[in-house]
């Protein structure tokens, strides 16, 4: 199944690894910050709908 | 119905709502195929060996690096323009991106660089280029964060972009001017297709379809983040206030 | 626009005006580097153009801050805003008094500094000449980013990370200006492509900084 990657082994996976990292680090920032803002508004939104009335 | 329509942050959130599955999906699905594709079922090249699979990760990479930066231009000029308050943070939503797409071809580059030029680095004008390129973006995030007042930083950091956009263009050509490079140009630009083998190019084409659109997912995604927080703000300034 | 001028001149000049930094900066650095490179003469004047370009160049960003911080913290920049004066000529007027107290200065020094750098003797008219040329769009870059960091604290570092990509062109073409001039090979194609930065710098970046002041002032 793996294929025979020669005496460059170690930089091509090397460059799958660092960009899976990065990307892995990207996305998971994004949905983080997505999460923490979504709950945050939606505690607001629902004091907010409280005191109106 | 006019494309201005979207630029209603209410009419945005329903549609990118309605779109992000969508773009998830493809997204993985792109890059699953491509990568797959590239990494198992690809022959080595003659010369480069197994080198040839980082070019499914360095090329699409590297292409959006530069094209987020141009997105982040055109998102400044309709925010100075016509002053969407979506476009200034769908602007700010994607340098990240486009920092860690930069990042992304820097890395693989070094490592494709070591086998091939014998160096991680070298003063090469394309990765002189993209070095540029990371300190535009750090310095266009930092003034993001350094601001407090909205609309003040979208405007500054349109401004930035605009004229670091006229100075990278001339640090590019100041750059080819001041050195003499190691990348083989023909083979890694999509004009030229007839360079690289169809053994590698379909692959490739997918890979770069991926990257688009883990690009226009993550830009969607952040750019909900930030209206949300916008509203967060606005209700907590309220708060304040009563 | 003369008043502001003299203005900004006469603050500059008075001690605790920043005006001597940049050149201390600038004679430190010419001094450092043969003492840390070695004296050997041939190795000293092959980096000697690059080392004085760098050298003007960082001295030029240790005073940028100065531009318009102390007449924010201040509120004459305020007056500014409202004279008649349009912003663009206010901004254009202390970017030209910001090179004549670090710019010319430096141009000034620089031959004698490239004695002790052991520069090719065919090197000090085109040393002198491509500085006269770029420093000016050293100050006008850097005016623009004073302008966008200018109502910041801690500006200062954000104010470098900002103009460092903007310097890139002018330091290339300005060094290849010397070295060429210094081995004696054609320059004309570097150092008119370094009096078109200039020029374009000069004609286009007060705008910019200008609208930034104005949202900054807002």
């Amino acid at each position: 199944m793996m294929p025979d990657l020669g005496k460059y082994a170690t930089a091509v996976l090397g460059s799958y690894a660092a960009t899976a990292v990065l990307i892995a680090a990207l996305v998971g920032l994004t949905l983080w910050q997505a999460a923490r803002v979504k709950r945050a508004l939606a505690e607001v939104e629902a004091r907010a709908g409280k005191s109106d009335g | 119905m006019s494309i201005w329509e979207y630029a209603n942050p209410k009419k945005f959130m329903a549609t990118s709502a309605w779109a992000l599955p969508w773009a998830v999906g493809l997204t993985v699905v792109c890059l699953v195929v491509g990568l797959v594709w590239g990494f198992f079922f690809t022959p080595d090249d003659y010369k480069q060996g197994s080198t040839v699979k980082i070019i499914y990760l360095h090329v699409p990479a590297a292409m959006m690096a530069i094209n987020a930066w141009v997105m982040m231009l055109v998102a400044s000029l309709i925010w100075i323009v016509r002053r969407h308050h979506v476009s200034a943070l769908a602007a700010k939503a994607a340098a990240p991106v486009g920092l860690t797409f930069t990042l992304i071809a820097l890395v693989t580059g070094a490592l494709w660089g070591q086998p091939m030029w014998g160096t991680w680095w070298a003063w090469d004008p394309r990765l002189t280029s993209f070095l540029i390129l990371t300190l535009f973006y750090f310095g266009y995030m930092a003034l993001w964060s350094a601001i407090e007042n909205p609309d003040t930083a979208a405007d500054l950091t349109s401004i930035l972009c605009l004229v670091g956009s006229v100075f990278a263009l001339l640090s590019r050509y100041a750059v080819n001017f001041w050195n003499q490079g190691l990348h083989q140009g023909a083979s890694l630009s999509l004009d030229k297709e007839e360079n690289v083998s169809d053994v590698f190019w379909v692959p490739l084409l997918v890979c770069i379809a991926g990257f688009v659109l883990l690009f226009i997912t993550m830009v969607l995604l952040r750019t909900r983040t930030e209206i949300r927080s916008r509203r967060l703000q606005a209700l907590l300034a309220r708060e304040r206030v009563a | 626009m003369r008043a502001l001028l003299l203005r900004d001149l006469r603050l500059a000049f008075r001690s605790g005006g920043g005006f001597g930094l940049g050149l201390a900066f600038f004679l430190i650095l010419a001094i450092l580097v043969p003492l840390g490179v070695g004296a050997e003469g041939t190795t000293l004047g092959r980096i000697a153009p690059g080392i004085l370009w760098v050298g003007a160049l960082l001295a030029c960003i240790l005073s940028l801050d100065r531009i318009f911080a102390l007449d924010h913290e201040d509120g004459s920049l305020d007056l500014l805003a409202t004279s008649p004066l349009p912003m663009e000529g206010a901004v254009a007027v202390k970017a030209l008094a910001h090179w004549l107290v670090t710019g010319l200065p430096l141009t000034l020094l620089a031959p004698g500094l490239g004695v002790l750098l052991n520069l090719a003797p065919a090197g000090y008219p085109w040393l002198v000449l491509s500085l006269l040329l770029g420093t000016p769009t050293l100050s006008m870059v850097g005016a623009f980013g004073a302008a966008l960091t200018v109502g910041l604290r801690r500006g200062g570092l954000l104010l470098s990370l900002l103009v460092l990509p903007l310097y890139v062109p002018t330091l290339i073409f300005g060094a290849e200006v010397v070295r060429r001039g210094a081995e004696g090979m054609a320059l004309a194609t570097p150092l008119a492509l370094l009096a078109a930065i200039s020029l374009g710098a000069a004609a286009l970046l007060p705008f910019a900084a200008a609208a930034a002041l104005r949202v900054n002032l807002r």
